[in-house]
């Protein structure tokens, strides 16, 4: 599986939407409907699935789905 | 039929819990308690591996299960590994109570520096390390409860225990903004306040000192390690699904 497709599987799952929902440029908070609590879970999450620590301040930078994509491949030096 | 309703909600069958400071005292009572509902029960300690070992023969006597798990709550890094490893075994969590807790009195003028970091470190952050170490599978499980043992000196402060007092109070404030952030998962945080229990803790009390309480409550006796596990017991059960961030007073009118 993809790192793209993982990742939409894991908000999928957390966030209890559809997968057609989750556009590249969707919104965790405005578009899918996601609180502070649902973000930390999400996060949390990732790190499990992943194996990546994601710092606080980092966290504020991801605010989309293609956000968190890009995230993920740096970490994994996977550079997009 | 209402009443064996009302058993049946006590039941903690299938559940697991884990009771910080479960050798002895306070922590040992609530350990029976919960077994003996049904509960699967770790069983921890720091030091005193016979007491837990007891205890765990007492959870046999009641009908219950379980297992002692050795860790200083104030360590954090241990305290976080061992529940993540507990966790991982069982596959899930539904009870912690954070009851270890340790004294180190003495009048503030006097204080010293260990005293008052140790006192912080057992009672405060051993809570905050406990908390954290569970509130993640119980957000996923969308269940949980947590009930922390904070203290009646919280609430009325007490002559030569600034630093058990203020890490007692630390913990409500703690509670209280636990139960708001996990409220949303169904997961609910309560403390529950003690007042004078015969144990360990309290039996270095001079006989002089002892009269002098009893006079100020109302109940004019000590409360025993029971008293506070059916508390436990009570808001770890289905029937205090609705209670959160509450202190409850365990002590027999002292405080009001
Ligand atoms: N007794 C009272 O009147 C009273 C009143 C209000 C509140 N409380 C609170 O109730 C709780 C239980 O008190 P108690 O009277 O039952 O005390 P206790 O008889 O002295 O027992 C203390 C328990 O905590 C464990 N413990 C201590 N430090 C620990 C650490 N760093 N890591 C892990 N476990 C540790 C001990 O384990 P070991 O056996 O291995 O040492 C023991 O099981 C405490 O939080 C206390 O502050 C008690």
């Amino acid at each position: 599986m993809s790192i793209e497709e993982k990742v939409i599987e894991i908000i999928v799952e957390q966030l209890d939407v559809t997968r057609e929902e989750c556009v590249p440029e969707a919104s965790f908070i405005e578009d899918l409907g996601a609180d502070s609590l649902d973000l930390v879970e999400l996060i949390m999450a990732m790190e499990e699935n992943f194996g990546v620590e994601i710092a606080d301040e980092e966290l504020q930078k991801i605010r989309t789905i293609q956000d968190a994509i890009n995230f993920i491949k740096k970490k994994k030096g996977l550079a997009s | 039929m209402p009443s064996r309703e009302r058993v049946e909600k006590m039941n903690l069958k299938g559940k697991v819990a884990l009771i910080t400071g479960g050798s002895r005292g306070i922590g040992r009572a609530v350990s029976i308690r919960l077994a003996g509902e049904g509960a699967f029960v770790f069983v921890n300690y720091a030091r005193n591996e016979e007491a837990a070992r007891e205890t765990l023969r007492l959870i046999g006597e009641a009908g219950g299960e379980g297992q002692i798990v050795r860790f200083d709550v104030a360590d954090t890094k241990a305290a976080t590994e061992a529940i993540a490893g507990l966790i991982r075994e069982k596959g899930r969590i539904d009870i912690l109570v954070n009851n270890a807790g340790e004294s180190r009195d003495g009048l503030l003028v006097r204080m010293k520096e260990q005293d008052w970091d140790r006192v912080i470190d057992t009672n405060l952050k051993g809570t905050f390390n406990g908390c954290r170490a569970v509130s993640y599978a119980m957000m996923k499980q969308r269940s949980g409860r947590i009930i922390n043992v904070s203290s009646v000196v919280a609430q009325s402060g007490n002559a030569g225990q600034a630093n058990y007092s203020a890490s007692k109070a630390g913990i409500i404030g703690l509670t209280k903004s636990l139960a708001r952030e996990l409220a949303p998962r169904g997961i609910c945080v309560n403390a529950v306040a003690p007042g004078l229990i015969t144990t360990d803790m309290t039996s270095a009390m001079t006989e002089e000192q002892r009269e002098k309480v009893l006079e100020e409550i109302p109940l004019s006796r000590l409360g025993t390690p029971d008293d506070v596990a059916g508390v436990v017991l009570f808001l770890a059960s289905d029937e205090a699904g609705y209670i959160t961030g509450q202190v409850i007073g365990v002590n027999g009118g002292l405080y009001m």
